[in-house]
């Protein structure tokens, strides 16, 4: 039995049906196509997954779809501005804060998420506040370093 | 900047900087600089449009699949009944062994698995059948509704049920060298004991994956996420009967893989395989977390029991050292991980009298496989310990334990033969030792922490910290130890606007090959780095790859494109000659002068006159001058007898050592890294970022493998560590506090694809520092009744407390 919803992806409104059982993770790249959130461990804590709705981070393998109605989804797709990357994009791409990449687009909003609400974070912070996303390939050091360059390139 | 090795000292400066001092250190930059190209799919990851196997997009018709699975780790079936699953809603069909065309049974050592199982269960969850159905939901759903009966017999779970019972996989293997006799008469003192190292789970965050395409003419395409490509087509041809040559498999990246996806990419690959060659539909498979934890195989464990005779300066005289590894239900790559680790027993040091004798134990798990290292790091933890322990009995700094027995400088020496009979040549670990011995302060720091754990004298009374200090070295074997594998093919297309692209084996998991050689072959013609695509890996160009493994993947397929590229070049530089020749003054043709650099051509001689590299790929065609080679590389000079346990089976060998100091509470058994410093010597690099970027990478994770990765199983044989919700992998907040990355400048290795060395697995070696530093910690703890010698791999917060309180592993359990 479906549901309607409506939300705001990335900027752009979308009104769907969807069974209430549906992930956010799972409406995101199924039905809308955006298949830059990636799955990863499916309870909530490698982070690969990460989104944000309405300004939070939001782990979208254990999100509903529906919780998402009314609200206003950002993905990894929607972060750049037109063709120019964010600074925190940029920063992942300048610093070499990536690997394989699959932890990348969760990692990177989970950087976008902590900037906005520390602009200047310390060393310990950025630790701190990137532990709920998990890395495998690069030991986490230059995805410290993306994350103040691109405090540094907001400042 | 060229080593001169005959300076007196064999000191080299180190990169960019003068001398260092012992306080400052040159610190090289570990991010990217500069002038270092981005990643080649950097831009993909940032922007979230780099795919994976489950980001490419919904073909029509397809298919997703679930598996069923054995309820237990052993016995017999009894009934397999699977009418409700046919029945279930989206059913499209089910699948047993009795519908596999072809062989079920595959391996890439011993053709000892079975595909799906049939009468016989050998571990918990096993593959009985595949459902296939539209929707992935349904198939998992339908899958739940098997009816699976087993006459169960007892698990053997453990390497001492194993070797109680008498199950083991291949035979004992032995590599035994000197007189351990007048070893024995030698050794002042002696020590024995066993060392364990637990498995580890590879966690790569991409699950296995796969995706089948039906096409003409009875052949199929698979997309998988493999690092071993032909083995998949292999696999995949066998099990449906096939030729090889119906099967082309592609690989665009992986999502991490660290070895797990070396062989145990087949088992999905060939489900879909399965029902796609049923359906004749495209056929989809991802594993979800915890089924790919529970189904896949992981580090192996070991147990190493050792005999070390040494003289009064910590000298090893001589060393019996008996491992068993569990290797779990089936061989896979469980007898090759064995024999690099008999290889690397010695780690850096000389026995001079030594017999290893070693056998896989045959469980109940899942088959265990590759991992980063593949039995390099079990075998180099156990040597390790080992000196921690001659220390503390000798009352020795372990630094100088491990400096009087480090492979000499010299290779003449008769010190520089391993157990095996290869020589270590060009040994640079007696001058890395030097250089981190100076400049992380080890001397003052070890008086600091001695003096710190000195007031450690009561319970409860602060300070509450320990602090341990240890320097381990590394010395890796470069080269697959089965020396067929030793070999790539490389191919190498320029275009006519002098573009160019590269296929060869080397498959991306995320550690830069496609990356390094672009940079290579970009080098080889002279021309922008971004002129030149490596494209994906598939066997449709590259005929007979080896897998993706053993560190040796830019030095293998860079070896085979430079090939490539030097063939096309002689026809290019024939042709530019020519050109060159009759515009200068009076030079006759000479290929030989051609040079290649700054996206054009030029002849030495006169090389202000320049052909562009576009303009000349151009004429090239017009000329009907062959842009495209097929090159093969096969590595020289290695060979090894796995009988005798003699002779030369690598290339070189990647060495570098790390200074580890760690905290840990007493009390509650916690552990913190406080500084590590790590100096390697990768050769000349080819990419000073992306090789950092391996170093650290693999270092954090053998970080995870030594602290706070546990695999915990049930008494039926069952992973009760299934998510990271209760398996650790390090997060950015376990990061030591300091960390300090430096490499040595070395041009000398010549053995090697320009000069440089292998550096995707050695890394995770130097995590045993951290493992030993901790062991030294405990030390500290003696007189209030820790057990040091105890504490096995990995030190969890848990396991330092054990071996704080002095419990065996009995007496903590039944405390507990």
């Amino acid at each position: 039995m479906g549901v309607p919803i409506k939300v705001q992806v990335n900027g752009k409104t979308y009104e769907r049906t969807v069974e209430p059982r549906t992930l956010l993770v799972h409406f995101l790249r199924e039905e809308l196509g955006l298949t830059g959130t990636n799955v990863g461990c499916e309870t909530s804590l490698c982070g690969a997954c990460t989104v944000m709705v309405d300004g939070k981070t939001v782990k979208s393998c254990t999100q509903l779809a529906l919780q998402a109605d009314g609200s206003s989804v950002t993905t990894i797709e929607g972060i750049a501005d037109g063709d120019r990357l964010s600074a925190v994009q940029e920063g992942f791409w300048e610093k070499h804060g990536l690997q394989c990449g699959y932890c990348t687009p969760g990692m990177i909003m989970a950087a976008t998420h902590l900037l906005s609400e520390n602009p200047k974070p310390s060393e310990a912070e950025i630790r701190a506040g990137l532990k709920g996303n998990l890395c495998r390939c690069t030991g986490y050091h230059n995805i410290v370093e993306a994350v103040k360059y691109a405090a540094a390139k907001m400042a | 900047m060229k080593r001169d090795l005959d300076r007196p000292g064999g000191s080299a400066t180190l990169g960019g900087d003068a001398a260092s001092s012992a306080v400052s250190w040159p610190r090289r930059p570990i991010a990217r600089q500069p002038g270092q190209p981005p990643h080649d799919s950097a831009l993909g990851h940032v922007q979230g449009s780099a795919r994976y196997i489950d980001d490419l997009p919904l073909r029509e018709g397809e298919l997703r699949i679930a598996l069923v699975g054995a309820p237990c780790a052993r016995g017999r079936v009894t009934r397999l009944d699977l009418d409700a699953v046919r029945a279930a809603p989206g059913v499209v069909g089910v699948y047993t062994a009795a519908d596999l065309p072809g062989a079920n049974l595959w391996g890439p050592i011993f053709h000892d698995e079975p595909v799906l199982a049939e009468e016989v269960v050998a571990y918990l969850g096993q593959p009985l059948a595949v459902v296939a159905a539209d929707d992935e939901r349904d198939a998992r759903a339908a899958a739940a509704l098997a009816r699976v009966e087993v006459e169960e017999e007892e698990p053997v779970l453990t390497i001492e049920q194993a070797v109680a019972a008498g199950e083991f996989i291949g035979p004992q293997r032995q590599i035994a060298r000197g007189d351990l006799e007048a070893g024995w008469e030698r050794a002042r003192q002696r020590i024995e004991g066993r060392f364990e190292s637990k498995g580890q789970e590879q966690f790569y965050l991409e699950s296995q994956a796969a995706l089948v395409v039906p096409e003409e003419g009875g052949s199929l395409l698979v997309y998988s996420s493999t690092q071993n490509p032909t083995e998949i087509q292999k696999v995949v041809a066998d099990a449906l009967g096939w030729r090889q040559s119906q099967v082309v498999c592609e690989v665009l990246r992986m999502g991490g893989a660290f070895g797990g996806k070396e062989t145990q990419a087949a088992l999905p690959a060939v489900f879909a395989a399965l029902v796609a060659f049923h359906t004749h539909r495209p056929v989809r498979v991802v594993y979800g977390k915890d089924e790919d934890m529970l189904l896949t195989g992981k580090r192996h464990e070991f147990h190493t029991d050792y005999r070390i005779g040494f003289d009064e300066r910590g000298r090893i005289v001589a060393a019996e050292l008996d491992v068993r590894s569990n290797g779990g239900a089936y061989a896979d790559l469980s007898t090759a991980v064995l024999e690099r680790c008999m290889l690397h027993l010695d780690n850096a040091y000389h026995l001079p009298a030594v017999r290893i004798g070693a056998r896989v134990c045959r469980t109940n798990l899942p088959p265990n496989t590759a991992f980063r290292g593949f039995g390099g790091p079990q075998g180099m933890a156990v040597i390790e310990s080992c000196m921690e322990e001659i220390a503390a009995r000798l009352r020795l700094d372990p630094l100088d334990v491990r400096r009087v027995n480090l492979y000499p400088a010299d290779e003449a020496s008769d010190a520089a033969l391993t157990p095996y009979g290869q020589r270590v040549r060009g040994n640079l670990l007696p001058e890395i030792f030097d250089r981190l011995e100076q400049s992380s302060d080890y001397r003052l720091r070890r008086r600091e922490i001695s003096q710190h754990n000195a007031r450690t004298d009561a319970w409860g009374e602060p300070p509450c910290v320990l602090r341990g200090l240890s320097l381990v070295p590394v010395k890796f074997g470069i080269s697959f130890t089965n020396k067929t594998l030793n070999q790539a093919n490389a191919l190498v297309n320029v275009y006519t606007d002098g573009s160019v692209q590269v296929s060869t084996g080397a498959t991306e998991m995320g550690q830069g090959v496609n990356t390094k050689l672009a940079m290579i072959v970009a080098q080889e013609f002279g021309i922008d780095h971004r002129r030149v695509v490596v494209r994906p890996t598939s066997t449709e160009k590259n005929n007979n790859t080896s897998p993706t493994a053993a560190s040796a993947s830019t030095d293998l397929n860079g070896a085979a494109a430079v090939k490539a590229c030097a063939a096309i070049r002689e026809r290019l530089a024939e042709l530019a000659s020519g050109l060159l020749a009759g515009s200068t003054d009076g030079l006759a043709p000479a290929p030989e002068q051609v040079g290649f650099e700054g996206g054009a051509v030029f002849d030495r001689r006169a090389p202000e006159r320049r052909i562009d590299f576009a303009e000349l790929c151009r004429r090239a065609h017009v000329e009907r001058i062959d842009l495209g080679a097929r090159s093969f590389y096969a590595t020289p000079g290695i060979d090894f007898d796995r009988e005798t346990g003699r002779g030369c089976p690598f290339a070189y060998y990647t060495t570098g050592a790390c200074v580890a100091e760690v905290r840990v509470d007493r009390l509650l058994g916690t552990l913190e890294l406080e500084r590590l410093d790590v100096l390697m010597d990768i050769g000349k690099p080819i990419h000073l970022a992306i090789e950092m970027g391996q170093i650290v990478g693999g270092l954090v994770q053998g970080i995870g493998w030594v602290t706070g990765e546990e695999l915990v199983y049930d008494g039926r044989g069952e992973l009760l560590t299934t998510s990271p919700t209760t398996y650790k992998i390090p997060a950015a907040s376990d990061l030591p506090r300091d960390l300090r990355v430096e490499i040595l400048d070395n041009d000398l290795n010549r053995h090697n694809v320009r000069s440089t060395k292998a550096v995707g697995e050695p890394p995770l070696m130097l995590a045993i520092a951290v493992w030993t530093a901790v062991r030294d910690a405990l030390g500290a703890a003696v007189a209030l009744g820790a057990r040091p010698g105890d504490l096995r791999i990995p030190a969890t917060h848990e396991e330092i407390a054990r071996t704080l309180s002095g419990c065996s592993v009995e007496e903590w359990i039944a405390a507990s």
